[in-house]
């Protein structure tokens, strides 16, 4: 089943030449529109009219996240304000958020990727869709939302959390699909469990299409088994487009990437170098179509392979492996973006001279949880206890605050979180994917 | 007149308190009165010794995280009501106590316990304006 049978089964030639055509137009118009692009082109000496085959596109200098949060808010965006017709961001790390922003062709597109995404799973417009990505700011709600009300599909805008209320609405309207994170899912099937209903005779989900997080095939077989769906793997990052950049078929042997609107290559993350076809790297998305914010070569950090072998399902479009890990220390816990740095500073605003921590990431009851560990010096201690459940506090508010997820603060002794020669150790992750 | 207290933070975990006192004996160092707060993660060792400023050195040379905490040691005859004398004491002049424990051996004139109190120049003062001994620290590490 496809949703534009045209597109993803392009023959591959009539789909690089399309890509070429659309390359040169979204370098033309990040040149002359965003002052950001136009002066790295500079630098390294390139010119629009350089960029003459798919090849060309190497000589293009990255963008990476800095540049977008260098460039805050508005500064990458390639359309005025009058045109852009919606705002997501992404969660904010040390610093400053990314905005990302769409023009109405841009919200159309996405919408059809979405689309696209939710047939190649296996939904129709029959479907009853519970989507329970969080609405807002994250482009998770609202871009599933779109594609399902495109597809034609019957949306329940539950957005995350309450899951109670998630299962009770699921066995009462029907539901059919279901889109959440994968360990979402697994504690909807545990609540599921505890309330007494059974997924085979009360429930009518038949798939369920995942993402905002990495995953396995083993949690894949857990959801599947304990649900009794099938479970499709959806990837995407707001400042590409936000989830529908690829996503799996029923063949479940990697994501189809769109590539009429996104080239994908896979470099090495040191050097920089296009990696062969089947070997892990960086994945970095080029924008085909995108009017508000164009990217050019963005460097997702996220490890992927990528084939072009031709998949069963008959889409042509080529697939990415699932991702395997990151090239930075960004850890993702219940569908949040951390990073270690973040609660570094945090343990600097208040007062740490030299922050000794560890955080510790699990899973519990198919929920993510994150412990993190912070050294009292001899300067932090107090002699009372209360004193001390003070300090643990103050720093459990001040992470919440920062990362915007719940955290437990552990106090341990001086010299107990080990030391290493070079870059510290500051992540210990228990999760089983 | 104070007394100095070791105080260490303790991970709850075993053989933390026994690195703590192998530590002290292999700098002889004697333990003349102690007590643990805890709590479901962390302890606070609270330690009265002969050789307050040789423990300090040498824990924190270990690592640990210690701290000196003044504190005083109050005499009081040892008999039924003997503690309950001192502490209506405190509860009448309004000197709150953050703890408190008993010294292991006995003074010249009858136990002794180990009080944290707020405003510990004026609880001492008040102490022994109500006839109540408070014993010096130099007195207290030797006893």
């Amino acid at each position: 089943m496809y949703w534009n049978q045209k597109f993803e089964c392009l023959p591959r030639e009539e789909l690089k030449q399309l890509q070429l055509e659309r390359l040169k137009m979204t370098v033309e118009r990040a040149f002359h529109n965003v002052p950001h692009y136009r002066r790295t082109m500079q630098e390294v000496g390139i010119e629009p009219d350089d960029i003459q085959s798919l090849e060309d596109l190497r000589k293009l200098p990255f963008t990476t996240k800095d540049d977008l949060r260098d460039n805050y808010p508005y500064g990458m965006f390639a359309a005025p304000l009058s045109e852009i017709v919606r705002i997501h961001s992404s969660s904010g790390t040390t610093g400053k958020p990314t905005v990302v922003g769409y023009t109405r062709n841009d919200i159309n597109v996405w919408a059809e990727l979405m689309a696209r995404a939710l047939v190649s799973g296996g939904a129709t417009r029959k479907d009853i869709i519970q989507n329970a990505y969080g609405y807002g700011l994250f482009t998770g709600g609202l871009g599933v939302h779109y594609g399902a009300e495109r597809l034609g599909a019957s949306v329940i805008p539950i957005s995350g959390g309450n899951t109670k209320r998630q299962v009770l609405i699921m066995k009462d309207c029907g539901s059919t699909v279901l889109t959440c994170t994968p360990s979402y899912s697994l504690y909807i099937a545990e609540v599921m469990n505890e309330m007494g209903i059974d997924p085979e005779k009360d429930i009518k989900l038949k798939c369920g299409i995942f993402g905002a997080e990495p995953w396995s095939d083993n949690m894949r077989q857990e959801i599947e088994k304990k649900l009794g769906i099938n479970a499709i793997d959806i990837y995407g990052l707001s400042e590409v487009i936000g989830p529908g950049v690829a996503v799996e078929c029923l063949e479940k042997n990697g994501l189809h990437v769109a590539e009429d609107h996104f080239i994908v290559e896979v470099i090495d993350p040191q050097t920089g170098e296009p990696l062969p076809e089947g070997e892990m790297g960086e994945l970095v998305f080029t924008s085909l179509t995108k009017e508000g914010l164009p990217v050019i070569r963005y460097r997702t950090r996220d490890i992927a392979s990528i084939t072009t072998e031709p998949c069963p399902c008959g889409r042509t479009n080529a697939r990415m492996s699932r991702v395997s890990g990151r090239t930075d220390d960004m850890l993702i816990i219940r569908g949040v973006n951390v990073f270690p740095s973040q609660i570094e500073s945090v343990l600097l605003e208040i007062g740490y001279t030299e922050p000794h921590y560890l955080l510790i990431v699990d899973r519990e009851n198919n929920l993510d949880t994150l412990t993190v560990l912070v050294e009292v010096s001899s300067k932090l201690f107090a002699d009372e206890v209360r004193k001390l459940e003070h300090l643990g506090k103050k720093i459990q508010g001040a992470i919440e605050t920062a990362l915007g997820i719940s955290v437990r603060v552990k106090l341990v002794e001086p010299k107990t979180i080990e030391r290493s020669e070079g870059k510290a150790k500051r992540v210990i992750d228990k999760r089983k994917y | 007149m104070s007394v100095n207290q070791i105080s260490v933070f303790l991970e709850n975990k075993s053989g933390r308190l026994a690195a703590v006192t192998r530590i002290l004996a292999e700098n002889n160092v004697n333990i003349r009165a102690l007590s643990i707060a805890d709590t479901s993660d962390f302890g606070i060792l609270r330690l009265i010794v002969d050789k307050p400023d040789v423990a300090f050195e040498v824990l924190k040379e270990e690592g640990f995280s210690v701290s000196l905490t003044e504190v005083i040691g109050v005499e009081m005859p040892d008999r039924p009501g003997g503690l309950a004398g001192v502490l209506d004491v405190l509860e009448k002049n309004n000197f709150n106590i953050e703890y408190l424990y008993a010294f292991i051996g006995r003074g010249d004139n009858g136990a002794l316990v180990i009080f944290r109190v707020e405003r510990l120049d004026e609880a001492v003062k008040c102490l022994e304006e109500n006839g109540i001994k408070v014993v010096t620290g130099d007195r207290l590490y030797q006893l």
